[in-house]
């Protein structure tokens, strides 16, 4: 066995046990080796219902800025000895394994093909601190500081980021730092080096390292959202906790100690939504955040707020299932579902966002969206993207935009005289005018429903009425292509007879496939839509290619699906690429599945695990 | 159910209130219920109370579920927004427009079927919220839209028309809007005008969740003998707690009453309820009070009306969440966009 050698491109996965105070020593772990300029990208691998509450960290560290998932993992941080057989298991050959060697384990549980690294931490701890509480906590910043010494990474470096994450709380600064040079200690004075290094580079630049669901919060605060409605759910909770964090900073009247928004935690999903859908339709920007569960119960008035023409905004971030269906498992799995939610004819705007920039940018974009379009516009967000911190550039607002708030008619205007007719098309464009309740004494009044109505919103059950109507959401639908954020090309260096198209989370993974699929001679042009309705470009980019490749993370490619129901195009020449076993698509996936269609010679070396 | 046409309600007098409309201006479009419905005469003491109170039209947003008597916002008013929504979550869309502009008074119209059973839910969560909002159920003890099946607040024992007998326990949602926490509750009869357009008028300038329970017999399905929900079973059955004045603030306050017999509630606004009691009445101020009142009545076979708790105090969902005096719907960038410099602190915190 020749142990790996690497040099900032490998994979470590920490196994431990949830609540042991584990999460923030691995958090610093990777931001550590940020702050050494190169990139990393972690995930959190939490199952909602097992024994022993493991939880995983995984982390890759990648000088080439690969920020997808590898697969596999090349050193293992085991603390977790419930789940130690199995996490050994998924060692690479070659690889190391770091553990609490305090209490002696036999033989059989150990790998010949692996190096064993032992420190006592337990021990050093029961030696050090008296409290049972410190001694578990600390354990995780020694064997980070031992972690440190074997990998090379800065002890300023870590001890600068110790004083960021506890200014102003000397009580816990000075144990940390005390625990993170016992673990220093014991590896330089016991352990070997071992093949897996980082060094410093410059290759993460002015990119900011956060979560999707944080990214997307503040997106809604800045996009001028003043109500949540909320029901608690995984992966998406988070993201309205994080909303009310930054409102409590951001949006209190300094003065009188008043909020600029309102934040409900509703009984349901339904009540979510009908919450959203009142706040929407006088006048509030209001969004709701969710998963697949709870937009199955917002069915009914998301069809009420398209039909009724209300602008309402949802996040749906992705996840495995309904009831314990892997709800802490990403998925693009709610894609079809979201693009025709409710009954009655109706067709959704989406917005898929690749990584938690994109999260704040289209946050802030489906509120103006959903004002303009007056309709529901939904952000489908994922496990993968919501929950995990990713590099990525850093947020951008040009003080100079204004909100749009759409057709809305003011007191002025229709005293004015300006004729109003709730549903009427008067600028061709399919999107109608609106009054906000409470505008004028005598003027622009008018009743919501669904679709028992005429174009002056009158009770109508015509069938003239009826068609009239739906055409107008039809023409209003044809608008919104052209507002939408178009789709973003990647030209192969040569040319290419084939194409890709995916979206979202898969966005990382994808860049890396494709460097692979070009350094074997295949090229491939890709293009990652991030809209629905698609742009007409789309349609071009499908035309353009002899096949095109449909990579998504869902079982019945639903974008696929999409694509030829809006185009017409024939299915033969949309090759669903597809991965779906709820952990993130790796580019060694894509790589050989679009790699093996393209009947190449090189897909074995494509899909061959070459580790670290 | 019929659509017989039914006239424009005509009032005698043309004469307009404080702030310049005359009743004909608070009535909607031609009801299109059953010619003796009982919702019709809720639409009517609704009218009548917004022209009494001077309450501008248009300052009224009503918002209601699905069913006969979920139709009725387009019946009075025409000059407000209403917003027919979906079956039994009017309270969620009220609560959400209520939150993007606390100035204006809600309706919130709903049915028993709408609010009892598919609503329930949202009901009380609404009401245990404080949502500042006048919540109407129109009881009828039957789905009258669909044609005359039970509804949840049906008497056990009761005969629908075809003949079946509910053996379900009913709800009652009185009871439980005491229990949740409504700072305003009553019980009216749509056949008595007297004493619900007073209550109606209480129940909007109070602030907070105002739950009116009006029991509105449904004269296609739940009108026969055996039904405890018609016309004669409630007027024979019917237990007044109290008789009500509304008086608002403007109005110089003349009328005395003996002392002894009068309780007077002076709600926020500066308004008047003068409470002449009845021999056996309560304490409108005491909660526990009310339930068990409420509950000896019923006991006694006995439809308990008139206004049985009220908390003059109570703050609402907009005080609870501290959220500033101007509408939400009239803020802009200046005031909710934090602009790119404190954006550069954030990207800078996170990198
Ligand atoms: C989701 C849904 N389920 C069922 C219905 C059918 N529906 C319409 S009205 C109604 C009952 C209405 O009863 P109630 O609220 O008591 O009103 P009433 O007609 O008696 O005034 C039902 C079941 C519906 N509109 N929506
Ligand atoms: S509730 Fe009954 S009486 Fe009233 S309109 Fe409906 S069916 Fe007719
Ligand atoms: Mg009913």
């Amino acid at each position: 066995m020749t142990p790996l050698a690497a040099t900032n491109d490998f994979v470590v996965k920490f196994a431990n046990i949830n609540g042991s105070g584990s999460a923030s020593a691995n958090e610093l772990f990777a931001k550590c080796i940020l702050r050494m300029g190169v990139p990393v990208s972690p995930r959190n691998i939490f199952p909602s219902n097992i024994q022993g509450l493991p939880t995983w960290y995984e982390v890759r560290v990648s000088e080439a800025g690969w920020l997808g998932r590898r697969g596999g993992y090349d050193l293992l941080v085991a603390m977790n000895p419930q789940t130690w057989d199995e996490d050994l298991k998924g060692l690479a050959s070659g690889g190391y394994l770091f553990y609490d060697n305090s209490k002696p384990l036999p033989k059989f549980k150990f790998r010949d093909d692996v190096t064993t690294i032992g420190v006592p931490l337990t021990d050093i701890a029961n030696r050090t601190w008296d409290d049972p509480r410190q001694r578990q906590l600390f354990k995780n910043i020694m064997y980070l500081g031992a972690l440190s010494v074997l990998l090379g990474i800065e002890r300023d470096v870590i001890v600068q980021l110790i004083g960021e994450q506890y200014r102003g709380k000397q009580a816990l600064l000075e144990p940390n730092v005390h625990g993170l040079d016992l673990g220093r200690e014991y590896a330089s004075q016991h352990l070997q080096p071992i093949g897996l290094k980082i060094e410093r580079r410059d290759n993460v630049g002015d990119r900011i390292f956060v979560d999707g669901n944080s990214a997307a919060a503040l997106g809604m605060v800045y996009g001028g959202a003043t109500v949540c409605a909320w029901y608690p759910i995984t992966p998406s909770s988070s993201l309205a906790e994080a909303f009310q964090k930054y409102c409590a900073k951001l949006r209190v009247d300094k003065t009188t100690g008043k909020h600029n928004y309102a934040i409900v935690q509703a009984e349901d999903e339904i009540a979510s939504i009908g919450i959203v859908t009142g706040a929407g339709w006088n006048g509030a920007r209001a969004f709701t955040a969710t998963s697949g569960p709870g937009i199955s119960l917002m069915n009914e008035f998301i069809g009420l707020a398209y039909f009724a023409e209300i602008p309402v905004t949802l996040i749906d971030v992705q996840r495995g299932g309904p009831s314990t269906g892997m709800p802490t498992r990403t998925q693009q799995s709610d894609v079809m579902f979201c693009a025709h939610a409710s009954h009655g004819d109706t067709n959704h705007v989406l917005l898929f966002p690749e990584d938690p920039h994109e999260c704040f940018e289209f946050a802030a974009e489906a509120l103006d969206l959903a004002d303009r379009l007056q309709t529901p516009v939904f952000m489908l967000s994922d496990l993968d993207i919501g929950m995990n911190h990713r590099l990525c550039k850093p947020f951008e607002w040009d003080d100079a935009r204004g909100y749009d708030r759409g057709k809305v008619l003011s007191a002025e205007q229709l005293e004015a005289g300006v004729p109003f007719g709730r549903y009427r098309d008067v600028d061709g464009d399919g999107i109608p005018y609106r009054t906000y309740p409470g505008t004028h004494p005598v003027r622009g009044s008018f009743f919501t429903r669904g679709t028992s109505k005429n174009a002056d919103a009158k009770y109508s059950e015509k069938g003239e009425d009826y068609i009239e109507n739906m055409q107008r959401l039809k023409r209003k639908l044809e608008t919104a292509k052209k507002l939408l954020p178009q789709p973003v090309l990647h030209r192969a260096p040569h040319a290419a007879k084939d194409g890709a198209v995916y979206f979202g989370s898969t966005s990382p993974s994808m860049a890396e496939a494709i460097a692979k699929l070009d350094a074997g001679g295949m090229h491939i042009d890709a293009l990652r839509v991030r809209g629905y309705p698609f742009a007409d470009s789309v349609r071009e980019f499908i035309d353009r290619h002899e096949q095109v490749f449909v990579v998504e993370q869902n079982r019945d490619a639903q974008l696929r699906a999409l694509l030829i129901e809006q185009f017409e195009v024939d299915p033969a020449r949309l090759v669903p690429i597809l991965h779906y076993d709820g952990t993130p698509i790796t580019a060694r996936f894509i790589a050989s599945a679009i790699g093996e269609r393209m009947g190449s010679a090189e897909v074995t070396a494509l899909r061959g695990d070459k580790v670290a | 159910m019929t659509y017989l046409p039914k006239p424009k309600l005509h009032h005698p007098s043309l004469q307009k209130n404080a702030v310049g409309f005359t009743r004909r201006d608070y009535e909607g479009a031609i009801s299109t219920l059953c010619a003796g419905c009982g919702h019709d005469s809720i639409s009517a003491a609704i009218i009548q109370a917004c022209w009494e109170l001077d309450v501008e039209p248009h300052r009224v947003a009503k918002i209601s579920g699905i069913g006969c008597s979920s139709k009725t916002p387009t019946y009075f008013l025409s000059a407000s927004h209403g917003f027919n929504a979906v079956h039994g979550r009017m309270p969620s869309v009220l609560t959400g427009a209520n939150l993007a502009n606390r100035e204006l008074l809600y309706l919130g119209i709903s049915g028993d079927g709408d609010s009892a059973s598919i609503g329930i839910g949202q009901f009380v969560h609404a009401i245990r919220r404080g949502v500042d909002m006048l919540y109407i159920v129109e009881n009828n003890g039957v789905y009258g839209l669909t044609k005359g099946q039970f509804s949840a607040t049906a008497d056990q024992g009761s005969k629908s028309k075809k003949g079946a007998t509910n053996t379900d326990a009913p709800v009652d949602m009185v009871g439980m809007a005491l229990q949740l926490g409504a700072s305003f509750v009553a019980r009216s009869f749509s056949g008595d005008k007297t004493q619900l357009v007073p209550i109606l008028k209480a129940a909007m300038t109070h602030k907070g969740a105002s739950f009116v329970d009006v029991l509105s017999p449904c004269v296609a399905f739940n009108n026969h003998p055996g039904s405890t929900k018609s016309y004669d079973y409630v007027r024979e059955h019917n237990h007044a707690l109290c008789r009500m004045d509304f008086i608002s603030p403007r109005a110089e306050i003349t009328v005395d009453y003996p002392p002894g017999e009068v309780r007077e509630v002076r709600q926020h606004d500066g308004s008047v309820l003068r409470l002449r009691k009845l021999p056996e009445s309560h304490d409108t101020g005491d909660r526990v009070a009310a339930m068990n009142y409420l509950h000896a009545c019923q006991a006694r076979g006995e439809i308990v009306t008139g206004l049985l708790y009220v908390d003059p105090e109570a703050p609402d969902l907009h005080e609870h969440l501290q959220t500033v005096e101007v509408p939400f719907n009239t803020l802009g960038e200046r005031e909710l966009c934090p602009g790119s410099a404190v954006l550069a602190e954030i990207n800078a915190a996170l990198s």
